[in-house]
């Protein structure tokens, strides 16, 4: 990425060797580590910019609304029938042992915990750090942020950082919606299909949770909002190729922020349990 | 800018005497691959010196390397007396606000109106809001375009664009400006436009510039013409008897990059007058 503003330039390249499998692979693994040191170095920039003037606070306005308003229709209708679902599927289960009441206590759990956080992260991944990478990536293509630094402006501090911001603001709030409207959703679907009253769904709903519970799932969010923000950042501003590089680009953001907020889930439930069994 | 900071005020740049410029053995490679070698050149304060060169020679990244937007692997670079190969980008970033840089295709920004993108400068630089946006129209009426105030760049032509772009460089009265290729893809009447808009910031307000293109007829236009700021138009450099007077006033120098080298270095006569094939090719 040597004429992006992530390059580290005056790093020189070795010539190339002639090509072996061996070689493939050592420069794939080279190439892979770059990778790595170069996000690792964006993060650091971002986070320094985060912590220190001049703010954008106009863009990071302008970001929340994007991706924060802009994500509440999805996240209102996904949230909804995800909540649905899970009551469908729990209460045929429950019916069985005659449980049905356990459903509502299953259904605040599942979403608080795990499914509200990590699906509020994919549906936002899907839609922000596409489109933040396919933003940033077109702006590199078209000299813009080169524009940018040519007028004095840090593109990480004008760019990144508000973007970054605005998703560690909004994802949390997101968050909760998807759990309110999941739960209503369960709510919904309980008195319908199941026969329980909505009173007796909500009262154990949220008996069910504690503040273990509440902590885990809105610790969550500001991790996947950092990764899903910075990953879409620096898929943008690394484009090469021009348009069709910026295709590559947004696909690589999307994969790469959903996988990374998978693996990331798990360590964190892992880091949580262990804190609420020290804690709580 | 009208009463209170009259673009003329702009261009006193350098208070030291040597070069505005300066290049010394500069060195970069991408994909080992050597895109400059020891590459040397000096640009003096009011002076032009054009970058020829076929496409993929390094005329873009000369210009990159001296606004900053990229290091020399080895080699050294000098901006208004300050070495900037080895600056930190924290200091990069105030130091071009020196600089004016037109980007080949405009590089405005899209989401912006052509206001805001002119305007994008001074309120990076907290200039009070109700200085704005007479500087704006300013500059835009330099270049002919201030009716396109609230336009967006995409309902501008690309010719537009590049005034545009002119017009954002300007802004804040850059002793130096950086043109990457201004009039590539355009038509001649356009070409023309832009050229004289160049010759106009150099003769009116003494800018300092390095004009990277591939059109050897722009690079002429601007040693034979100059702007009469009187007469307000362009006339040839030797009218008026006063040659000499005005080629002290903007020099104009010409280098030629090849195979990441420098193969020529000189003024229009020396040029025009070549006997070399290669060189000889840019004058068809």
């Amino acid at each position: 990425m040597a004429d992006t503003p992530l390059q580290f330039a005056g790093r020189e390249d070795e010539a190339e060797p002639q090509i072996t499998v061996a070689g493939v692979l050592v420069n794939a693994v080279k190439g892979a580590v770059a990778d790595v040191q170069d996000y690792a170095m964006l993060c650091g920039r971002t986070l320094v910019t985060l912590v220190t003037p001049p703010f954008y606070l106009q863009d990071v306005l302008q970001q929340m609304d994007s991706i924060g308003a802009g994500s509440l229709p999805i996240i209102l209708l996904s949230g909804f029938f995800i909540g649905a679902v899970m009551v469908l599927q729990t209460g045929a289960q429950f019916t069985r042992f005659g449980q049905t009441s356990l459903t509502g206590d299953v259904v605040a759990i599942a979403l608080v915990r795990e499914l509200g956080p990590s699906l509020t992260g994919l549906l936002v991944t899907g839609r922000c750090a596409t489109g933040i990478a396919s933003e940033l990536g077109s702006m590199l293509v078209t000299e813009q942020v080169d524009a940018m630094r040519a007028m004095g402006t840090d593109p990480v501090r004008k760019l990144v950082a508000p973007r970054v911001i605005a998703t560690l603001l909004t994802l949390p709030l997101l968050t909760a919606m998807t759990d309110f409207m999941g739960l209503l959703g369960g709510c919904v679907a309980s008195v319908f299909s199941l026969r329980l009253t909505a009173v007796e769904f909500w009262r154990r709903a949220i008996d069910a949770l504690d503040f273990a519970d509440i902590m885990q799932g809105f610790t969550k969010p500001f991790f996947f909002a950092f990764i899903l923000a910075t990953i879409g950042c620096y898929k943008g501003l690394t484009v090469r190729g021009g348009t069709q590089g910026v295709g590559r680009a947004t696909t690589q953001a999307a994969v790469l922020s959903s996988v990374m907020i998978i693996v990331a889930d798990a360590f964190l439930t892992k880091v949580a349990l262990y804190f609420a069994d020290k804690l709580f | 800018m009208a009463a209170t900071r009259p673009m003329t005020s702009a261009l006193t740049s350098s208070s030291d005497s040597g070069p505005t410029i300066k290049f010394e053995r500069v060195r970069i490679r991408f994909e080992g691959r050597d895109i400059l070698r020891e590459v040397s050149f000096r640009v003096q304060e009011r002076e032009t010196l054009v970058l020829l060169g076929e496409t993929g020679t390094g005329k873009t990244l000369s210009l990159k390397l001296a606004a900053g937007l990229l290091r020399p692997s080895r080699g050294n670079i000098q901006v208004l007396g300050r070495d900037i190969s080895g600056m930190a980008e924290r200091d990069l970033l105030a130091f071009r606000r020196q600089i004016g840089f037109v980007f080949q295709e405009g590089a405005l920004f899209d989401s912006m109106t052509v206001g805001e993108n002119v305007a994008y400068r001074l309120h990076e630089d907290r200039v009070k809001s109700d200085e704005i946006e007479p500087r704006v129209r300013e500059v835009l009426r330099f270049v002919e375009l201030e009716h396109t105030l609230d336009l967006f760049p995409s309902e501008l032509s690309g010719g537009m664009r590049r005034r545009v772009s002119i017009a954002r460089a300007l802004i804040n009265q850059p002793p130096i400006v950086l043109y990457d290729s201004p009039t590539a893809g355009l038509d001649p009447v356009t070409s023309q436009t832009i050229i004289t808009l160049i010759l106009r910031l150099r003769d009116v307000f003494g800018v300092t510039a390095l004009l990277a293109t591939q059109r050897l007829q722009d690079g002429f236009a601007l040693a034979n013409f100059r702007y009469d700021a009187t007469t307000k138009r362009v006339v040839h450099s030797v009218s008026n008897g006063n040659a000499a007077g005005a080629a002290r006033m903007a020099a104009t120098r010409f280098l030629v990059l090849r195979d990441g080298g420098v193969y020529f270095e000189g003024g229009q006569e020396e040029l025009a007058d070549t006997k070399d094939e290669y060189l000889k090719r840019f004058l068809v």
